[in-house]
């Protein structure tokens, strides 16, 4: 278990507060006071496909950790767990292994009333009672401080691979490719990164006639959303390779944040339940005061 | 029931969906838990415009009201209480859209479970959650309590597969709570709500992810002389890593009673049997199959029987799913139980399980998910019998402490309802609940929907209700 005295002591429960860990992701708000996570990984249990670790611990730290008993998650690489985690968007192979939010079994957070708080638990599988963790993901530290985090982990598959081909619709690849780990098009090629057994990795590549190759690299300039159905006809008309669709996710990788509009603002009705959630977890609106759920 | 609501309830869906006759009533004052509650009114909307009227009804008179689906939850999350409102979702049972590319369909909340995966199999799709009572359970109730199922093992519980949902809040407003993409902008509502045992709402529609079968299966069984060594192997698998697509256990009175029910040839000597299947590429397979053998072997398995065609694996895969209605061939009644406790405390706490049924002169069966370490103990007994209910509930309430006791929790997949509200602080401080109490109150203001579930009663700070007999809560 990891140690949180301290963190509960720096939050305490009087000010605006603010969880900040490397600072990737956007950093704190400006003039409130920052507090930072407790870095490390307290236990690792590969036969329960779990690990514990402080949410200050940096993601690259806690793959390698992975990486010596042959498993991972699904965190993208970068920054700390607890940053990943408030941010809640998902990596690259969020098509083959599911959301960041699912990863997320137990966490104990320091309350904007100074209290450590338990949500979720410990195992891989578990309905008792509401489902906070999945409030937290994402909420970018404006319930409650993240402190500590049990996380899914999974074995690491056989062989990883990229492979590529020209292609101007990615759809048919949708229906036949059996379980990609990640499908990424820019418009005249597809990538797409196989994962498994190595002869059945080869064998998916030569029946779509995919060839190896590298990781394509990711536009920086914007993410954003759209509903899968729709997603190739809304980048079917920018240039090519301008940017990089996650086929079957829907979110676009952006070189130009204003290739694209701005995303719909939430409904009404969304906004007003987000903002009684936030009441009812931060009555004094003391913790990151600047952040908006979700917003990138 | 006051008059005056049944009046409004009728001006909304019409005489005919508004029922308040004995029988209805009888029927549906309980789930399939067996704690009976009573139902006021019996409600059957068809559209979401019909369940926000009702539900404002319900908001404007400050009657509590409980959505139900097919009713066959086992901790008592859709029992009525105090002559409750009860709002039926059967009716509204159509599948609305497919989309096999991108793997995504909209319901409503009454499809059944099966249904769904049989209208998508020509794509090559199933829905993933598939609980032993999939032919019967809806996907609005699988949204409520979040699921699970033998498969949920390799592809996640439920919540994984929710996209999206439009709800009806519980003072009438209507929302849709996350995105086809799975992703959006703010809180996720979505998975607030999943889970939530009706009480933050009612789902009206769903957004639910399909899966792709795979190209290849295998099936097996293995036999164990110790219910010990087949709780290793599970450890083991793994440990080894590999996440099978199921990795189930049954016992041996199971086993007695599944054989005499459907004869499916299965070794009613051992001590227990793992069923294990994996899937994938046809490498994959071999590889993982060949592997698990190896480790099963290594941890005392006497021997392997692997179906040898599609035939062989639905009747191993009926003998799993019937296995609670076959304790009917040893007792006439059973308590299910529901627990999870880490893989590695397997042995232990299956161990504790036999000793505290033992103590309790009861019969205990073991049928489970076993990859998940979520335990299943039937306790099986004869009602009739005098003062075994007292000793089933005791015996039942020493497995959930002694699954707790071991870093596990209270329930895998069948919710808390009212069956182990009482029983939440042994996972949780009253801190805990409390931040659990506040999230139910973002969605519900009005503290309408199915109260005094779930949270024990400081938690949900409202008045105490009556508790119905046989809850050992």
């Amino acid at each position: 278990m990891v140690v949180l005295d301290d963190l509960v002591a720096a939050v305490g429960a009087d000010g605006p507060v603010c969880a900040v860990g490397m600072g990737t992701r956007g950093g704190g708000c400006d003039g409130v006071r920052t507090v930072r996570a407790p870095a490390g990984i307290a236990w690792l249990q590969p036969d329960e496909m779990t690990v514990c670790c402080g949410a200050g611990t940096p993601v690259d730290e806690l793959a390698e950790a992975l990486a010596e008993v042959g498993q991972r998650t699904v965190l993208p690489p970068g920054g700390t767990v607890g940053g990943a985690f408030a941010h809640g968007v998902s990596g690259l192979r969020q098509l083959g292994d599911g959301p960041l939010r699912d990863a997320l079994l137990q966490a104990r957070y320091v309350s904007a009333a100074g209290q450590l708080v338990t949500a979720g638990g410990p195992t891989v599988k578990n309905v008792s009672g509401f489902d906070l963790c999945r409030a937290l993901v994402g909420s970018r530290g404006t319930l409650g401080v993240l402190g500590e985090m049990i996380v899914r982990t999974r074995p690491a598959p056989l062989c990883s691979e990229w492979h590529s081909r020209p292609c101007d619709d990615p759809r048919p690849f949708q229906r036949s490719i059996y379980r990609p780990a990640s499908m990424l098009w820019d418009g005249v090629v597809l990538h797409v990164l196989l994962e498994g057994h190595p002869r059945d990795v080869e064998a998916t590549a030569r029946a779509h006639g995919l060839e190896r190759s590298e990781a394509p690299p990711v536009p920086r300039g914007a993410r954003r959303r759209s509903a899968p159905a729709a997603a190739v006809d809304l980048v079917r008309p920018l240039p090519p390779s301008s940017f990089l669709l996650e086929v079957g996710v829907g979110a676009v990788h952006l070189d130009d944040p204003a290739a694209l509009p701005p995303e719909p603002a939430p409904a009404v009705g969304i906004t007003r339940l987000e903002q009684r959630l936030r009441d009812e977890f931060d009555p004094a609106g003391r913790l990151c005061p600047c952040r908006r759920a979700g917003g990138w | 029931m006051d008059q005056a609501v049944v009046d409004d309830l009728r001006d909304v869906l019409g005489a005919d969906r508004v029922r308040v006759g004995a029988a209805e009533l009888g029927v549906y004052r309980r789930d399939a838990s067996g704690i009976v509650g009573s139902a006021g009114v019996v409600c059957f909307p068809e559209t979401t415009a019909e369940v926000r009227d009702v539900v404002r009804v319900c908001s404007r008179h400050g009657k509590p009201f409980v959505a139900r689906g097919s009713g066959t939850g086992l901790a008592g999350g859709a029992t009525p209480l105090d002559g409750a409102v009860v709002i039926t979702l059967t009716k509204m049972h159509r599948i609305l859209a497919v989309d096999p590319v991108e793997r995504i369909a909209w319901v409503e909340p009454g499809v059944l479970n099966l249904d769904l995966t049989r209208a998508v199999a020509a794509h090559g799709l199933h829905f993933a959650p598939d609980p032993s009572s999939q032919q019967s359970c809806s996907i609005g109730g699988n949204v409520a309590n979040n699921s699970g199922g033998p498969h949920c093992l390799a592809d996640g519980v439920t919540s994984a597969h929710v996209l999206a949902c439009e709800v009806v809040l519980p003072d009438g407003e209507v929302v849709m709570l996350g995105s086809e993409s799975g992703e959006v902008d703010g809180y996720d509502l979505r998975g607030a709500f999943v889970g939530s045992e009706g009480m933050c709402g009612i789902a009206t529609r769903i957004c639910v992810r399909l899966t792709q079968s795979p190209p290849d299966v295998r099936t097996m069984l293995f036999d164990f002389g110790a219910v010990e060594d087949g709780a290793r192997t599970v450890s083991a698998i793994i440990a080894a890593g590999m996440v099978p697509a199921a990795l189930e256990m049954m016992d041996q009175l199971c086993l007695q009673a599944v054989e005499a029910y459907i004869q499916a040839g299965l070794p009613t000597d051992a001590a227990a049997v793992l069923l294990v299947e994996v899937v994938g590429g046809p490498n994959a397979v071999a590889h993982d199959a060949e592997r698990v053998v190896e480790i099963a072997r290594a941890h005392g398995c006497r021997s392997v029987r692997v179906a040898a065609d599609d035939a062989e694996r639905a009747l191993l895969w009926k003998a799993r799913k019937t296995a609670f209605g076959a304790v009917a061939r040893i007792k006439p009644n059973y308590y299910l139980h529901d627990t999870v406790v880490p893989r590695r405390a397997l042995p232990g706490v299956l161990a504790q399980v036999y000793d505290i049924a033992a103590r309790h002169d009861l019969l205990v069966m073991n049928v489970f998910h076993a990859g998940d370490g979520n335990l299943h103990p039937l306790l099986v007994f004869d009602a009739r019998e005098p003062g075994v209910l007292e000793r089933v509930h005791a015996a039942g309430e020493e497995i959930v402490r002694a699954s707790v006791a071991a870093g596990g929790v209270l329930s895998g997949e069948h919710g808390i309802g009212l069956e182990k509200r009482d029983l939440m602080p042994l996972m949780f401080s009253p801190i805990d609940l409390a931040a659990q109490a506040a999230l139910r109150r973002a969605f519900d203001v009005t503290g309408l929907a199915n109260p005094t579930k779930v949270l024990p009663s400081p938690a949900t700070c409202g008045d105490l209700h009556s508790v119905p007999d046989g809850v050992w809560i």
